[in-house]
């Protein structure tokens, strides 16, 4: 039997990645509390390299590489990027807060980094298994950094909840692949699309295969009804976490999607765009009414995250290139809008002091116009209103859904926005005209104001002159 | 002279002026920025003044045309230009802000920069969505200006302006996403977001119904017809003088400029299909709003139910013309609705502005609104009482004032239509008369009923110049409107053309 070396190059980035987290976590054993800060560095540094890498490898078409099993194409480098742009982000802003908590510790950045490379697996994968190792790496290190604060009692009931209920996902997943892979005879993408595609569409065990493939992705969107873990995580979880989970990883499940539906399953198109419809009207529906009556502001971003993926699965339901991009364009819109709005919470917070119920943004305008009005920027973009990025992202998919005749499912998208528009504004309206209850100076370091100023500013600028951002989504695909 | 980029200009000074504003943020500096605010107003103003000068009126074509590509991937342009419609909203837009600012100068005291940085920012995307001539860039400075609006009515507003900014904005959201849906469904038709093509845009009959309704939600919130107008006597009531004066003059206007820009011309035949619900809302605007407007005991409610009564107005003479062609087969009359109703818009937009400034002006001294709370003002107020008389005969459509021309003209078409349509709008001289003047009857004339009245002081300069300018523009506009029916003319004549022409 030959043994043929595979091609490492386009994986150099998983592979330094990988390296780099190897070496801080034997690092951070010999670093002391207060040189801690050089695991911080180093896991940005390694960020930072991996964005370089990635971009210097960009070739603008897909490279195969271990028989097959994975892909570098212009999709995964965009994404790679802008998950690494929001890890970064999730870093700089969680340092104080859980140094404040005595939360400090190498595991979270050496999570953290495994976490990122198992997003830049989910978005290589190009094979059954390849999806579902990245899938369950991403997991685990997102269960276990839920439960970082083990002794409180929120976190660990929202880590176990996430666990089982994680893992039932991924059984379903892993059921629904095993059913496809049957009927294929292959777990590699590419040929089970070509299969797929000869197969006729009303396959019944394709389409029972379908349903749980369906089933495992909405889990870990976050679509309804397989939304529960949702709330319940995000606020149980220390709010860097909650930043992280509402973020990065969108962005490779958008990816997953993307894989597994679109590349692999196109041939169930007239299927799984009908479920995709259901899921996303269901999701829009809940999410921006149950949003409407909670108190605290991270369920409430939780809810309003899931309306956010129903829009999402509005534009992969459209089923051409057109549609795919948006979606993208809107899940990358969201990554950059969920992390300034989290981090918000983050910049408030303070020892002893959550920041997480919407009272606590009361008066904010008093305390600091200037993050008031930031928080006003990131509050309107979710909401959908120009001149900001999340209009340009609303208007990109209800563009795709208008082009493929579903002009009822745009109405529809439309009128729950308007509902959703009501809880942002609370935010806007509690921060502009109700009196302060709390008058400490907000006391978060100099990197955090600075880097939260940049992230919603880029939201405004990125909504004035947003051609840049949509040709990008246009040409990776 | 020419080759300014002026729309970019009175669009972008402003915004940008306001940032300047916006860095006078603490109260020691209130004054800086109250004066830098009011030079950005005027140099905008003065700006918009170019726009007048240097205006072809022999020709309906966009001028002072801007064109730059915005997101190509959309085909969506950086696209601007005025016609005989925009370009006089334009100016009113300029000079009412001139006027808020200076109405707001020693009033507001709470945040005074941040006041006027929002009314400087909403002068520039008022201006936007009368230049805007791509469909993208019209809804971004429409939906933009809600925000200003909602910071205003909730910073500075009444006792229950959380509620009223809040129906405010999402009445209005709720209203232009239609829209949004219509627009993008037209892109798909057209592969163009340009508002010109969509003019050219053949559209089948039912495709035109749909549009038409989207629009009609869009616009019918925004102007606001009945019965969709709840939350405009609530936001004028709890808004600051400043606030009103911006919705009742430029905000409402936007609704139906927004008719006469996108429903009559992209959907003439859905228009003339529909014109009779339109022309009914129009009607029950007119005389049943009228009559709750006499039922008001508070001022700010009864001038805004007043607005909406006269916008009914401006409706009307938009769809008279469908009645006229179908009656006597030509469009010989109409143009004198549509101008009759945008002499209307220009004129509603002075006389309401000025309306809610006297009532800040009592407002101000007294911190009421309620009519009983006063009672021969105007042995203590003279010259307050002659500027509010007057503005009230105007209101109730006096000829020699600018609120008789529009009303005589959408009348007089309305006659050429139909008797009973007639009919029922002239009905407004009575009721319109009626509630302005017994208002005036009880505030201003009679003995001094309590203290509060007794130790009323005058109008001061600032008040009285405010007053002044408007007095005059009302007046100017009501015996020679020639200059501004000038400038209507070749658009309203083109209008018809697009009009009358089926795309069937």
């Amino acid at each position: 039997m030959n043994f043929e070396m595979p091609n490492f190059v386009p994986a150099i980035p998983e592979i330094f990645v990988l390296s780099m987290a190897c070496v801080i976590l034997l690092l951070d054993l010999f670093v002391t509390d207060k040189g801690r800060i050089l695991t911080f560095l180093l896991s940005l540094a390694t960020l930072a390299i991996a964005a370089v890498l990635t971009i210097t490898l960009h070739s603008g078409e897909a490279v195969y590489t271990f028989s097959g099993t994975y892909v570098a194409d212009p999709m995964s480098d965009l994404l790679k990027v802008f998950i690494y742009l929001t890890t970064a982000g999730v870093m700089i802003y969680s340092r104080d807060y859980l140094l404040q908590r005595n939360l400090f510790k190498g595991e979270f950045y050496v999570l953290t980094l495994f976490a990122v490379l198992g997003m830049m697996i989910m978005v290589s994968a190009h094979s059954f298994l390849t999806i579902y190792l990245g899938l369950e790496l991403l997991s685990l290190c997102l269960y276990a950094m839920v439960a970082l604060n083990r002794d409180s009692e929120v976190s660990t009931e929202a880590a176990m909840k996430y666990f089982i209920l994680g893992a039932l996902a991924s059984g379903l997943l892993l059921y629904g692949m095993s059913i496809i892979y049957g009927m294929t005879g292959s777990l590699d993408i590419a040929i089970v699309g070509e299969k797929v595609m000869e197969a006729d569409h009303n396959n019944i065990v394709l389409t029972f295969g379908l349903v749980f493939i369906i089933i495992g992705l909405a889990f870990k969107l976050g679509a309804v009804p397989f939304h529960m873990w949702i709330p319940d995580v995000y606020h149980g979880a220390p709010t860097p976490v909650t930043l992280f989970i509402g973020t990065a990883p969108k962005i490779a499940a958008f990816a997953m999607v993307m894989r597994l539906l679109v590349e692999g399953l196109q041939g169930l198109h007239v299927q799984w765009q009908d479920m995709l419809i259901i899921l996303a009207i269901l999701s829009m529906a809940i999410g921006n009414i149950i949003a409407i009556a909670q108190g605290n502001i991270k369920r409430m971003l939780a809810y309003s995250t899931i309306s956010h993926v129903g829009f999402i699965l509005l534009g992969v339901m459209v089923g051409e290139t057109y549609g795919y991009s948006a979606a993208m364009f809107y899940v990358i819109a969201y990554a950059i809008m969920g992390l300034g709005g989290f981090g918000m919470i983050i910049l408030l917070s303070r020892k002893g002091f959550e920041a997480d119920r919407i009272d606590d943004f009361k008066g904010l305008n008093d305390r600091s116009p200037w993050f008031a009005f930031m928080m006003m920027i990131l509050m309107f973009s979710m909401a959908g209103v120009p001149p900001t990025l999340g209009f340009y992202a609303k208007l990109a998919v209800l563009e795709a859904v208008v082009n493929s005749g579903f002009v009822w499912v745009a109405i529809i998208a439309v009128i729950f926005s308007v509902v959703g528009a009501f809880y942002y504004l609370r935010v806007i309206k509690v921060m502009y005209f109700d009196k302060a209850e709390d008058d400490q100076p907000i006391t978060a370091t100099t990197d955090v104001k600075l880097v939260l100023s940049l992230n919603s500013l880029a939201v405004l600028a990125l909504g004035i002159f947003p051609a840049g951002l949509m040709a990008l989504c246009m040409t990776a695909l | 002279m020419s080759d300014l980029p002026l729309l970019s200009l009175v669009i972008w000074v402003p915004i940008l002026g306001a940032l300047l504003v916006l860095a006078c943020n603490s109260d020691e500096k209130a004054p800086l920025a109250r004066v830098l605010a009011l030079v950005v107003s005027v140099v905008t103003f003065l700006l918009s003044l170019m726009l007048y000068t240097g205006f072809d009126v022999t020709t309906p074509e966009m001028q002072f045309v801007e064109k730059t590509a915005w997101i190509p991937a959309f085909n969506v342009f950086y696209h601007l230009g005025v016609d005989g419609i925009s370009m006089p909203l334009i100016i009113l837009t300029t000079f009412s802000t001139v006027l808020v600012v200076l109405a707001g100068w020693e009033v507001i005291k709470h945040k005074a920069a941040l006041y006027m940085a929002s009314f400087l920012i909403m002068m520039g995307f008022m201006n936007g969505v009368f230049a805007a001539l791509d469909s993208i860039l019209f809804y971004v400075f429409w939906e933009a200006l809600l925000i200003p609006m909602f910071i205003v009515i909730g910073i500075w507003g009444g006792p229950r302006r959380v509620y009223a900014t809040i129906k405010f904005f999402l009445y209005t959201f709720f209203g232009s996403v239609f829209m949004l849906v219509a627009l993008i469904y037209m892109y798909i038709q057209s592969g163009s977001f340009s508002i010109l093509d969509m003019h050219q845009l053949p559209l089948g009959a039912a495709a035109q119904t749909w549009i038409f309704l989207a629009f009609l939600i869009a616009f019918a919130v925004k102007v606001p017809m009945w019965p969709v107008h709840t939350w405009l006597p609530d936001a004028h009531v709890e808004a600051p003088t400043g606030g009103s004066v911006i919705l009742a003059a430029i905000m409402l206007k936007l609704g139906t400029y927004g008719f006469l820009r996108f429903s009559l011309p992209i959907t003439p035949d859905a228009s003339a299909e529909l014109a009779w619900f339109v022309i009914t809302l129009s009607l029950i605007a007119i005389v049943y709003i009228g009559f709750v407007a006499l039922a008001q005991s508070d001022m700010k409610k009864l001038v805004a139910y007043s607005s909406i009564s006269h916008m009914g107005f401006v409706t009307l003479g938009f769809f008279i013309p469908f009645v006229i062609y179908e009656n006597t087969g030509s469009m010989s009359g109409a143009a004198m609705g549509l101008e009759g109703a945008m002499v209307q818009m220009i004129s509603h937009g002075f006389v309401s502005g000025a309306m809610f400034l006297c009532i800040g002006v009592l407002y101000d001294r007294m911190h009421s609104r309620e009519i009983s709370a006063y009672g021969g003002v105007a042995s203590k107020m003279p010259w307050f009482a002659a500027f509010a008389v007057l503005f009230a005969m105007a209101n109730a459509g006096l000829p020699g004032t600018s609120g008789f021309v529009g009303e005589f003209m959408v009348i007089l078409a309305a006659f050429k239509a139909n008797f009973w349509i007639a009919f029922l709008a002239a009905s407004t001289l009575i009721i319109g008369a009626a509630y302005t003047l017994w208002m005036i009857k009880r505030v201003i004339f009679g003995e001094v009923t309590n203290e509060g009245v007794e130790k009323l002081e005058d109008l001061n300069k600032r008040e009285f110049f405010i007053l002044a300018t408007l007095a005059i523009a009302v007046l100017v506009l009501g015996v020679w409107p020639a200059p501004l029916l000038e400038v209507m003319h070749p658009t309203v004549d083109n209008l018809i053309q697009q009009i009358s022409s089926s795309k069937l």
